[in-house]
């Protein structure tokens, strides 16, 4: 019997590789600030498909940024940060690049440091309201130790 | 046979690629991409109208859970108003919610027409109103949140147990959750509701 010639079979193997690679999007933001979600238990849910999930950051500008802009918590939207103001025109982006039939499953995830004070998520809320972007995640770890 | 030299026989290598293949599977399905989780929860829309609105709910309906800015948290209801520590306050929304001894000071279980499903008794009218000071720490805030979350699951896994014998993760996720979840319906307010009915 004739052997199979399978010498590009690898190369064959490489394209697949190449093909997840490029699929499974890796759009990982650099984020500037430092963001240490809460945990939960029972209530977190995974975040399923993340074609239709948009992160908004809210912590302490990291140590590189410090000096420029100080200790105080600060909302970080893309690559940059911004004022709640500012929100609005970024979930009309955001809504904008989304499928249409997508569009209403929009979700926000609101990656917020734990040491944060409530005033400045507020703020975010009721611009995310106005938006009209009202499916929101409080970004958050399991901990599993504490499950039953 | 013995002395002359043997001719190596060349390995069939056709295996090799499915071999990689698996190990490219193996590391797609194990490599963890960050998956991002949370707690889910959905905004009441911005009807700049509303503000005007005044909201009239009976006392024994609503229960004001009030973080301050020293992330003490303290509980309001017909039954309880004082300072209550993290842990309490799942039982304490439960009670409230669900008001199993038919208590005349917690809210009014009434009947309630869920459809493709039938009438159930529940206290439909309860609020609970979650209020919050601009340096309440966003942590605290969470863990109430998320206490009060865990009271709403609860009860409607004990409800779906009782109703359709099993646990709530089992039931239909077309025609069973939705009646477990209509049945204890999600009623966190964090607007301030303005004035509040007087009548007991």
């Amino acid at each position: 019997m004739p052997e199979l010639n399978t010498s590009s079979l690898p190369d064959l193997i490489f394209t697949v590789l190449f093909f997840f690679m490029m699929v499974t999007s890796m759009r990982e933001v650099e984020v500037k600030v430092q963001v240490k979600t809460p945990n939960g238990t029972t209530e977190i849910e995974k975040l399923e498909r993340k074609s239709l999930v948009s992160h908004i950051y809210i912590g302490p500008p990291s140590k590189s940024y410090r000096a420029a802009l100080g200790a105080a918590p600060r909302i970080q939207l893309n690559e940059n940060f911004a004022e709640p103001e500012a929100i609005r025109e970024f979930v009309i982006a955001e809504r904008e690049s989304m499928f249409e039939k997508d569009k209403p499953l929009m979700k926000m995830s609101l990656k917020i440091d734990k040491g944060v004070q409530m005033g400045i998520v507020t703020d975010v809320k009721q611009e995310l309201r106005k938006a009209k972007a009202l499916n929101i995640v409080y970004s958050a770890g399991i901990d599993k130790s504490q499950m039953k | 046979m013995g002395k002359g030299k043997r001719k190596v026989p060349g390995l069939n290598q056709s295996s090799t690629a499915d071999i990689s293949f698996i190990l490219l599977i193996f590391f797609l399905v194990t490599t963890s991409m960050d998956v991002d989780s949370g707690l889910a929860r959905r905004l009441p829309e911005w009807d700049p109208n509303a503000i005007e609105q005044e909201m009239t709910i009976k006392e024994r309906n609503i229960m004001t859970v009030q973080v301050n800015k020293n992330n003490e948290i303290h509980v309001k209801n017909g039954v309880i108003n004082r300072v209550i520590d993290i842990s309490e306050l799942k039982d304490i929304a439960k009670e409230f919610i669900a008001n199993p001894d038919n208590n005349p000071s917690l809210p009014v279980i009434e009947e309630y027409n869920i459809e493709d499903y039938g009438v159930v008794y529940t206290t439909i009218k309860h609020v609970i109103s979650l209020q919050t000071d601009r340096t309440t720490n966003y942590e605290i805030y969470f863990q109430v949140q998320h206490e009060l979350s865990k009271a709403y699951t609860e009860l409607r896994d004990a409800w779906a147990r009782q109703n359709f014998g099993k646990e709530l993760s089992k039931c239909d996720e077309k025609t069973e959750q939705p009646v477990a979840r209509a049945v204890y319906a999600s009623k966190i307010s964090e607007a301030e509701p303005k004035q509040y009915g007087t009548a007991q």
